[in-house]
């Protein structure tokens, strides 16, 4: 927390006389000394060159960063070695390689081709993504930085050329090439501004200062020869990964200057508002703070393929049975019975057995067999998904609905091997700055002297508004019309927002009584108009023209005070210019009046901080008035009051909840004038306070403070929306209602964060607050282990309270961390405590997080549930969270890339999340999970037969079909309608994934692909083998098949079962298939007849060519067969009939709700019954405490909480 | 749905906006099909009087062909030799002949076949299957590839035409039918497939040291003849799926009388004896659907019942306990709110 608090210290100094510096004075020298030795890192300024004395130090890395996982040279031995690492890659690998061997059933082609397609497939997908990074790292690398070369002159030179102990010439708006302690700055006193938006995300500027006592001289821009002989030694603590510590010291011209990090100046954040700086390269490369924040991206899978994978392993388990079956069957034959057949002429031992040794025969079987059964392990299954998941991708990056018309963005699914994991989710963990907010404050409302002003609403209000009309509307019969007269008045409201003029940015304020100077009719001018002072004057600002327009935009260390000024200005007071001690605003009271430029005096400033939580200045106006003016938060501003100033206390407070509840910032603001005498009794104990030194001093300051800020009047109080991203509280309350769970990780304070939460209906007005926080003292001064206990105190009551408030739903509990908090309860003994309770809370807000916190949160829902997170977040402070969780997805909005580049699915808005999931996700995790299940089940039925065949053959590994039907069945045959099946079928069409969100929990429930429906596939699949092989037989065999006499052989056999399986599995697919398209259609007939064209095509070619085994079968032998199709219909029937059984049952007495769904869609029940389909939507809902209908819903019981009340108080009166 | 396509007002370019088409944005039109009850019944009642029908016609063709199955491995062991029945069927100079009689139960009209059928002889094992050389087969030009044909492919450096263990097995029993002194004549021509005789069977491939060597196996080829004249061979050579097997030995182009006695003059030469394998002799005519074969008719009309049987259980259940499309009391929510 103290970070924002030392920049305001900060920021201060350079603009206040009074204002002391607050360097750590010089007699902590032994201290420092004393510490020397505990630091690690010795750093020989401006000499690169030389070589640390002592030999232990380390080398220090180069600046060059580099993301990529491979290197041109590793490439393919690295890349190989992932693919291979896969089981089933690695098993058809050996299975290729045997096939050159004597042990294979089938030709070389039919095992390597396919095994060539999937490993290229994903060779070149690697590839393409690791170039892709690598192209970004040169970028990077390349970009230019001014480095002191020597002699005092510098000159640009490529950022992977800096060294540590380099000096840097950085300018404004330019980033930091590697972490540089600060050594000037263009201004007089080494302040300098920066943006840390890459780092955490917040866009306010931070203050950093050099060390004030290396005396440089003040130097115009390029003549900074002084630093030709500047010779230091810096002593700091090794690289680590915190962005707000940084210990160590400078030892210069014999002097020991302790170092804070205050000085130091973050690679990736960029300097702002200053001309230029000048530091010394402390960390570069993979030792920056940006670099030791990122983390590994883990290759991601999805909780399917995962599954996927168990299912392989359990085919694998059944072809390993099976080959031992086999082969122990093919012992025993060579055994008892070879040495019998004549026929194989047993005695000559061939490579195929030996009589003599039936177990070494048996056991090479077994190799044999391994590789014959192998099309259990369905090799194309890869392929296949892979590219499904990139069609499915497209369909993703191409949705309309996703496309940000004003950004001109589209969705970008970036590895798509994630899209089914989208429809799993059950927790979303996201950032707050540029993710639910556009970080823009708007000046939204405030009350003045006890009048409310400004009409519009908020963003809050607005929709639930909206929906309680809509609910009103449909369920009109139950609620009383005493009800609907109470809700009349916020939805009448709503049309002050249809007609919205041009908007200023920061300023949504709408209200004549207060525009166009009409506040001077109003009965409280005055106090109106000191208001309007108050917004203009006390904040610590600074102006800054814009060089094109020639308007002036406001640096504001918070967001907030922007919107402040840009109030006042339109409200008539231009704040325009500020001095070291003084505040000037152009006043317009009215419209016919001219400007007036008024300065005020600044006499003192006392900061805000987050301990203090007010501000004030104390000010001489032009007429020599001392006046106090103050703004903080409300609580702190009431203690505070005069018993004179508490006039407008009441309808103030009333007025304050209202705004909290609608999820505004609020501040009070309060004055009080000041005698002379007063004010410089008080100044000079201040001032004497600043100039001393010891450990006191800040006590000391604080309780003068205090005196001061006392016996005030209240104005009024102010209301800031904090700009939510459209769409956002309707994206959390469907979000919510498909039963998601959201958790917000902001970088943020804790007041914004509770702000948002309640603006988002993350929190509201009757939800528990559970704050775990340990104060800042205890931080200091106690030890680890008490800080802990007193941790675990919190989170243990707070168990205890939950656990003891049965009913949840009328109070739900809401969980706020804060970062320093939650370092401990990440910590091992704690997390599992922490998650606990956090689960059990409706919403969880962390707030003042490091990035690599959030990582470590999201790693600990992930691991400690076992559920599917989501990680969004706009900024590069996101990108660790982002590759942690589950899914990360970035944001492409305004800033930078870093997040959507670490991302896999980059969105421009966060309201497509709700697109995204809800039926991206919804879609993408049925075909999916259908289209494995079908795949098994496909492999299940061809290898299957191949075994049957296998035993009646003693086992020798003789196959019936043609190696050619193998090669071909997978990747051709068969491949083209369950591609289409992955990704064009729908159950239901998106507009009901939308208004029945409940259906997405059949997700994260994962009712398509458990254990129940892969086993019903497995077994539906070894059910249609066994029937498409035993009936084949004993239709064809062994007497005459035809007509003209003749019996059929091996291979006519063969084709007529495989032309049975052809059937057989592409009736299935038609049978699983909701959603046919041209597509579907086509693929499915298309596979049947290219099946009779490559028997017939085949069959024809000249014998030289093909193996003969099928020469003119189609046409000569099986075509004039009646025998051939009376078996393909019989056995397409016999195979599908207990699916059909099963599904005609399901469907018409034990329906799924997509069923349902598809069927009122059908009888177009969504249009002829309107009444019955809302109530239906209405019903089709998560549990949930969190979002806009979990808010309504708390307000209409509360209304008709009330009503019963009065109705029975009134029953009671009556009787 | 309509999407505006036009740019919008602040600019921002609009190339990187996704093509509109109905198939990017997933709204072909597509048929959904839906299983109601009508569905299901009409499916069934459909499946069920169209596979009771084929049932029934494919059981009375099968009905119609007369089969006659003669095992004679047993019977055609002179006694003297019932211990050692290897030996009688491996010594070239014991009298392999031997006479039975069979009884025509109904009358058989011409076309009748006479087949051969082997039991418990896996022609189907892998290193059977292996082993011949179509190349060889086809053309003298492919004499020397006897690749695959091991160990049955060369004799003494020279090929075996044709090699390997398929041929050399070749099957050489020899019926003669006569009915009460008259010879029933049995065309031994055509019974292979045309395309075995044109093509993978040449014309001027002429045995050579064919079952010369030490080991016989089977029976022997005239070497005067083509290989593609030799059409026991050609039948031999398709490998039958299942160890149970019936192979065309030749056709009668004369009807059979019922009752009429049918002499058979077998040569028993070929070694079952040794694997314990049948051997029978079919005699048959056939139908539309081939030999006799009632399990085809039984299938589907077994099928046809199920299904019949399935279409009444769901009209029952749809009279008793029917369920209207679309009831949204159906749906998950609704389920379980009645049940807490």
């Amino acid at each position: 927390m103290g970070k924002r608090g030392i920049g305001a210290k900060l920021l201060r100094s350079s603009l206040y006389t009074l204002a002391n510096i607050r360097t750590k004075p010089s007699y902590k020298k032994e201290e420092a000394t004393g510490e020397l030795s505990g630091y690690p890192r010795v750093i020989h300024v401006n000499q690169p060159t030389v070589v640390p004395e002592d030999t232990s130090a380390p080398i220090f890395c180069s600046n060059y960063v580099s993301t990529t996982k491979y290197t041109f040279y590793n490439f393919l031995p690295i890349a190989l070695f992932e693919q291979f690492n896969r089981v089933a890659n690695f098993y058809f690998l050996v299975a290729a390689g045997l096939t050159f061997t004597d042990y294979a059933p089938f030709e070389w082609p039919s095992q390597v081709v396919p095994l060539a397609l999937v490993v290229g497939f994903s060779l070149a997908k690697e590839m393409y993504e690791d170039l892709q990074r690598n192209w970004q790292d040169k970028a990077a690398n390349c970009r230019k930085s001014t480095v002191h070369i020597g002699n005092g002159v510098f000159d640009s030179k490529q950022w992977r050329e800096v060294c540590v102990g380099d000096i840097v010439k950085v300018k404004k708006d330019e980033f930091f090439p590697a972490d540089l302690l600060l050594l000037q700055s263009s201004y007089e006193d080494g302040m300098s501004y920066v943006e840390t938006m890459n780092l955490d995300g917040e866009t306010n500027l931070k203050v950093k200062r050099a060390l004030q006592n290396l005396s440089f001289p003040i130097v115009d821009d390029d003549k900074s020869s002084h630093f030709k002989d500047f010779k230091a030694t810096i002593r700091c603590e090794n690289p680590n990964s915190n962005l707000y510590t940084f210990t160590g010291n400078l030892e210069y011209d014999g002097h020991i200057h302790p170092l804070e990090p205050a000085q130091l100046l973050l690679r990736d954040s960029k300097l702002r508002n200053t001309e230029f700086v000048f530091g010394v390269a402390v960390f570069t490369g993979n030792d920056t703070k940006v670099m030791q924040n990122t983390t590994q991206s883990p290759s991601k899978r999805s909780k399917i393929e995962l599954q996927m994978d168990k299912i392989i392993y359990l085919l694998f388990g059944l072809l390993i049975f099976i080959s031992i079956v086999s082969a122990s069957g093919f012992g025993l034959f060579v055994r008892n019975m070879v040495p019998f057949w004549w026929y194989l002429m047993p005695d000559v031992p061939g490579e195929d057995f030996d009589i003599n040794n039936f177990l070494i025969s048996g056991l090479r079987h077994l190799v044999t067999a391994l590789m014959l059964y192998g099309y259990l392990v369905p090799i194309s299954l890869y392929v296949s998904i892979e590219a499904v998941k990139i069609l499915q991708a497209r369909f993703i990056n191409n949705d309309l609905h996703l496309y940000d018309e004003v950004t001109g963005v589209p969705a970008n699914a970036r590895t798509s091997n994630l899209n089914e994991q989208l429809g799993q989710v059950d927790t979303i963990l996201s950032d707050k700055t540029g993710t639910l907010t556009c970080n823009q404050m708007d000046f939204l409302k405030c009350s003045i002297a006890g009048c409310p002003y400004g009409k519009r609403l908020s963003e809050v209000e607005l929709a639930a508004a909206k929906q309680i009309a809509a609910q009103l509307e449909s369920n009109d019969a139950e609620s009383s019309s005493d009800d609907a007269a109470s809700l009349e008045a916020i939805t009448i409201n709503d049309d002050g927002n249809v007609n919205k003029k041009e908007t200023i940015k920061g300023f949504s304020f709408q209200d004549d009584r207060l525009q166009n100077g009409n506040w001077l009719k109003e009965p409280n001018a005055d106090v109106i108009l000191l208001f309007f002072r108050i917004l203009a004057v006390c904040h610590t600002a600074i102006p800054e023209v814009n060089e094109k327009t020639g308007e002036l935009t406001y640096e504001a260390e918070s967001p907030d005070e922007g919107a402040f000024l840009v109030a006042a200005r339109e409200f008539g007071f231009h704040f325009i210019k500020r001095t070291q001690n003084s505040v000037v605003v152009r006043e317009r009271l009215s419209k016919d009046q001219e400007p007036v430029e008024k300065e005020y005096n600044i006499l003192t400033l006392l900061d805000f901080t987050s301990k203090r939580k007010r501000m004030s200045v104390i000010v001489r106006d032009e007429t020599g008035q001392i006046l106090m003016f103050c703004k903080g938060a409300d609580t702190i501003i009431f203690d505070r009051l005069a018993s004179n100033g508490k006039m407008y206390l009441e309808s103030t407070t009333k007025h304050l909840n209202d705004y909290g509840d609608a999820g505004m910032r609020t501040l009070a603001l309060a004055y009080k004038k000041l005698e002379e005498s007063e004010y410089s009794n008080w100044a000079e104990k201040f001032h004497k306070a600043q100039i001393a030194s010891g450990p006191n001093r800040e006590e000391l300051l604080e309780e003068l403070s205090d005196s001061m800020e006392r016996e005030l009047t209240l104005v009024g109080s102010t209301a800031v929306e904090d700009k939510l991203q459209k769409g956002v509280p309707e994206c959390i309350d469907r979000l919510a209602l498909a039963g998601l769970k959201i958790w917000v990780l902001t970088g943020d304070k804790m007041e914004t964060a509770i702000n948002i939460g309640f603006s988002c209906s993350l929190l509201r007005q009757g939800m528990k607050q559970i704050c775990i926080v340990v104060d800042a003292e205890m931080l200091a001064e106690s030890g680890k282990n008490v800080i802990k206990e007193n941790i675990l105190t919190q989170i243990t009551n707070a168990a205890q309270m939950i656990q003891n408030k049965k009913d949840t739903r009328n109070s739900p509990f809401a969980l706020i961390i804060e970062g320093k908090t939650l370092t401990y309860a990440l910590e091992d003994d704690l997390k599992f405590q922490f998650l606990n309770l956090a689960v059990n809370c409706a919403s969880v807000i962390c707030c003042r997080v490091s990035p690599k916190q959030k990582a470590l949160v999201v790693r600990l829902v992930k691991e400690g549930t076992g559920r599917t997170t989501l990680g969004i977040g706009d900024g590069a402070n996101d990108v660790g969270m982002i590759k942690e969780a589950d899914i990360g997805i970035g944001i492409s909005g305004v800033e930078g890339m870093q997040a959507v580049m670490a991302s896999d699915f980059s969105i421009a808005q966060f309201r497509f999340l709700e697109r995204l999931l809800i039926v991206h996700g919804h879609w993408c995790y049925k075909r999916i999970s259908k289209m494995i299940c079908y795949f098994f089940y496909k492999n299940i039925t061809l290898a299957l037969t191949l075994f049957y065949f296998e035993a009646e053959t003693g086992f020798s590994g003789q196959m019936h079909y043609d190696d050619w039907y193998m090669l071909l069945y997978n990747v051709f045959l068969t491949s083209c309608p369950v591609l289409a099946l992955g990704v064009l079928e729908k159950d239901i069409c998106a507009e009901f994934c939308l208004q029945f969100p409940a259906l997405y929990q059949q997700g994260p429930k994962n009712l398509f692909f458990d254990w129940y429906r892969i086993i019903g596939w497995l077994a539906n699949g070894v059910y249609a083998s066994f029937v498409i092989y035993l009936v084949n037989l004993k239709i064809f065999s062994p007497e005459s098949f035809r007509k003209e006499g003749q019996t059929a052989d091996m291979y006519v056999i063969g084709t007529a079962m495989f032309t049975s399986i052809i059937w057989v599995v592409n009736v299935q697919i038609f049978l699983i298939s909701h959603y046919l398209t041209r597509v579907q259609l086509h693929t499915i007939w298309g596979s049947i007849v290219v099946w009779y064209l490559i028997v017939y095509i085949y069959g024809m070619m000249p014998v030289k060519w093909s193996s003969g085994n099928i020469y003119h079968q189609l046409t000569e032998v099986l075509g004039p067969a009646h025998k051939f199709y009376l078996s393909t219909v019989f056995v397409t029937l016999l195979c599908n009939l207990p699916y059909l059984i099963h599904i005609s049952y399901q469907r018409c007495y034990n329906p799924e709700d997509h069923h349902v769904l598809q069927e009122m869609k059908n009888l177009r029940k969504d249009v002829t019954d309107r009444k019955m389909w809302k109530s239906e939507q209405d019903k089709a809902r998560q549990e949930t405490e969190i979002g806009l209908s979990a808010r309504v819903d708390a307000k209409m019981r509360n209304m008709k909480g009330r009503m019963t009340r009065k109705y029975s108080s009134l029953a009671v009166r009556s009787s | 749905m309509e999407v505006s396509t036009t740019n919008n007002a602040n600019g921002a370019s609009t190339k990187s906006k996704p093509h509109h088409s109905r198939f990017t944005q997933q709204e072909l039109p597509a048929w959904k099909p839906i299983l109601t009850p009508g569905w299901v019944i009409t499916s069934f009642l459909a499946i069920a009087f169209l596979f009771i029908p084929i049932g029934l016609i494919s059981l009375f063709a099968s009905e119609r062909v007369v089969e006659i199955v003669y095992r004679y491995d047993q019977e055609c062991i002179p006694e003297m030799y019932c211990d050692n029945v290897t030996g009688y069927i491996q010594s070239s100079h014991t009298n392999k002949t031997c006479i039975k009689n069979v009884t025509v139960p109904k009358k058989m009209i011409a076309p009748i076949f006479v087949y051969y059928q082997l039991d418990n002889f896996y022609q189907n094992h892998r290193r059977y299957v292996k082993s011949r050389s179509d190349k060889q087969l086809r053309s003298a030009s492919g004499e020397f590839s006897t690749k695959g044909c091991e160990p049955e492919a060369k004799l003494g450096g020279a090929p075996i035409v044709p090699c390997g263990l398929i041929a050399w097995s070749l099957f050489n029993d020899t019926y003669s039918l006569s009915i009460e002194g008259k010879v029933i004549d049995i065309n031994k021509k055509g019974i292979a497939w045309k395309s075995d005789t044109n093509v993978k069977f040449g014309s001027n491939v002429y045995p050579k040291n064919f079952q010369a060597g030490d080991l016989i196996g089977g029976g022997k080829l005239n070497e005067s003849l083509p290989l593609n004249e030799q059409e026991d061979l050609i039948v031999w050579m398709r490998t039958a799926a299942l160890p149970t097997f019936r192979k065309l030995y030749g056709k009668i182009n004369s009807n059979l009388e019922a009752q009429d006695v049918i002499k058979v003059v077998l040569e028993n030469n070929y070694n079952t004896y040794s694997f314990g394998g049948q051997k029978k002799l079919v005699i048959s005519t056939t139908s539309w659907i081939g030999g006799k074969n009632d399990f085809l008719g039984i299938a589907y009309l077994t099928v046809g019942g199920i299904c019949l049987f399935m279409a009444l259980n769901f009209i029952l259940l749809y009279v008793f306990k029917p369920r209207p499309l679309g009831d949204p009391s159906y749906l998950s929510w609704n389920r379980n709110s009645s049940r807490q």
